[in-house]
């Protein structure tokens, strides 16, 4: 934290971006999709961190946050014709309000009471979600019209179903989200949040109200997840329940574990290793959640802190 | 000046009542030690005063406001700064860190100073305030990592830093070494000049070296109060920690 040139701090930052950026001109078509998909989720997985790594905030419901961002995009779209960036706005919003909410209950408690009010939260959304199926079409959920996912500057337009837009479109939000978590960390309040983590009590005794500093962790936290879920909806076209379910909280924690809970670069490369794992695995055998399942043990016993936490370390000691 | 007034202050768990209709005043500048027999009641009458135990029944007044109904980090932002007894340091975190957290508290007013401080001013006031209880070279340890009497220190510098009015020491020469008690007494007397102390101490000697004025409690009750000397000399106090 202390005065080390921007060059030294901005660095590592700026040349992930830099590759990111790079990368849509080599990789194959496939790739190239699954990297726009990754990076999008990334930033749900940054989101998470923000509330688990920072905070301590160990949730189980973050899929209600993703949730409400990829619907609140979705129907304001589909159903009011809300432009593509008012639509992502309003699903950053929802995310926010409901993690505002949540927060303001749930975070009266804490350990493993709050991962189950959390688990419980994003229940009640799933299932709320499933019985409005008149408009959310519930389990097979919806598609968005080609004429809706497109921006628009004055005469040109944009679509978002052209490849390149959508990457870029991806990476923008990415790196935004991406620079604003190393902000946060380095800044004052990030600094409260890793000694609300570390200890609450002691934090509390410093004079500062660590119940304000967790709800605006979980508010930001589900603002981020709500605006990697309406970023979703708005450019791959989907929008279904499924994204509410329970897997969809247990993955944004997997990524971050296996990224490196805490460190900011941990999040991408979480979510791009085990979206990768999924589909090679997938390719090789069709109960490929064993050979996902085992990989995954390997890999947490060989990096106990995470990829980029475990490698950190060991830079450190060097 | 009364820095600190409590009235009728009491504590009970469950049937055990651990303070007892405490009346006890500090005034401002002050050295004042509470001793009593461990199990008296003196941990639980100063985590009340801090706010980090609720009172059973009583007032506490803090420069003539009732404090009564305020949470601990609001006292805290008032001036009361309790260190540990055990000490509770951000353990994972370094020197540089734990004293940053204390130092930067009253400087994040409005948006933009939660978000970014001055840091070259920020690394001097933390450099400062390491040094004044010696551990400048162990600024980039982890607190984990720095031997006991360290951790004392660097608790006592998280408090200072704080700039508090009144700092509540709970035991702090436990588990320190001769010559560290010393260089502590020493440094305590230095302090006093800007800060009242309330200080929880079993170590005799140091309690009749620095305290302006004893409390004595036993069963969660004020025993005797009075400058060292009529302290010592008291005959009830002889028999609580005599046994006589």
């Amino acid at each position: 934290m202390t005065g080390r040139p921007i060059a030294g701090r901005w660095g590592l930052p700026l040349a992930v971006i830099a590759a990111l950026a790079a990368a849509q001109f080599v990789l194959p078509d496939y790739h190239h999709t699954n990297m726009a998909r990754i990076m999008v989720l990334a930033v749900f997985a940054i989101g998470y961190n923000i509330a688990f790594g920072y905070a301590g905030l160990l949730s189980l419901g973050h899929a209600m946050f993703f949730a409400a961002g990829l619907y609140g995009a979705g129907m304001t779209a589909h159903f009011l014709d809300f432009s593509a960036p008012a639509a992502f706005l309003v699903g950053g919003l929802c995310g926010l309000l409901l993690a505002l909410l949540a927060g303001a209950i749930a975070l009266r408690t804490s350990g493993v009471a709050f991962l189950i009010v959390t688990l419980m939260f994003a229940q009640a959304v799933f299932l709320t979600i499933l019985y409005f199926n008149e408009f959310t079409r519930g389990d097979e959920g919806f598609v968005l019209a080609e004429q809706i996912r497109q921006l628009s500057f004055g005469d040109s337009v944009l679509s978002l179903t052209d490849p390149d837009v959508r990457y870029n479109a991806a990476l923008l939000l990415f790196a935004l989200c991406y620079i604003l978590s190393i902000a946060l960390l380095r800044s004052p309040i990030g600094r409260v949040l890793v000694a609300v983590r570390e200890n609450e009590q002691r934090t509390q005794m410093l004079g500062y109200n660590t119940f304000g500093y967790r709800l605006f962790a979980l508010t930001l936290s589900g603002a981020l997840s709500g605006l990697s879920g309406a970023a979703y909806a708005l450019l791959f076209a989907y929008v279904g329940a499924t994204f509410a379910s329970t897997q969809y909280s247990i993955l944004p924690l997997l990524w971050v574990l296996l990224g490196g809970v805490g460190t900011t670069l941990g999040p991408l490369i979480g979510t791009l290793l085990m979206f990768y794992l999924v589909d090679f695995s997938s390719d090789v055998t069709s109960s490929y959640l064993i050979v996902v399942g085992v990989i995954l043990v390997v890999l947490v016993i060989a990096f106990p802190k995470g990829i980029i936490g475990t490698l950190r370390e060991k830079w450190r000691r060097a | 000046m009364t820095l600190l007034e409590t009235q009728g202050l009491s504590r009970n768990f469950g049937g055990l009542q651990a303070v007892r209709a405490v009346d006890l005043s500090v005034s401002a500048g002050e050295i004042r030690a509470i001793i009593g027999p461990n199990g008296a009641g003196k941990t639980t009458l100063v985590s009340v005063i801090s706010g980090r135990i609720r009172p059973s029944a009583g007032r506490i007044v803090f420069k003539g406001q009732d404090i009564t109904a305020l949470r601990s980090w609001q006292r805290a932002n008032r001036g009361i700064v309790y260190t540990f007894q055990i000490t509770s340091l951000f353990q994972n975190l370094t020197c540089r860190e734990n004293v940053a957290l204390a130092i930067q508290r009253k400087k994040m007013t409005g948006i933009g100073r939660r978000l970014h401080l001055d840091e070259r001013r920020m690394a001097g006031e933390i450099e400062a305030a390491l040094a004044r209880v010696g551990l400048l070279d162990e600024i980039d340890r982890t607190a984990a990592n720095l031997p006991y009497g360290h951790q004392r220190l660097l608790e006592v510098a998280m408090g200072l830093a704080l700039s508090p009015e009144l700092l509540i020491m709970d035991e702090p020469t436990q588990g320190l070494s001769n010559s560290e008690i010393a260089g502590f007494c020493q440094f305590t007397r230095e302090i006093a000049s800007e800060v009242t102390v309330l200080l929880i101490e079993h170590n005799m000697p140091v309690v009749m070296e620095l305290a302006d004025r004893i409390t004595v409690i036993e069963n969660g009750a004020i025993l005797a109060e009075g400058t060292p000397e009529e302290v010592r000399a008291n005959a009830d106090v002889q028999r609580a920690y005599l046994g006589a």
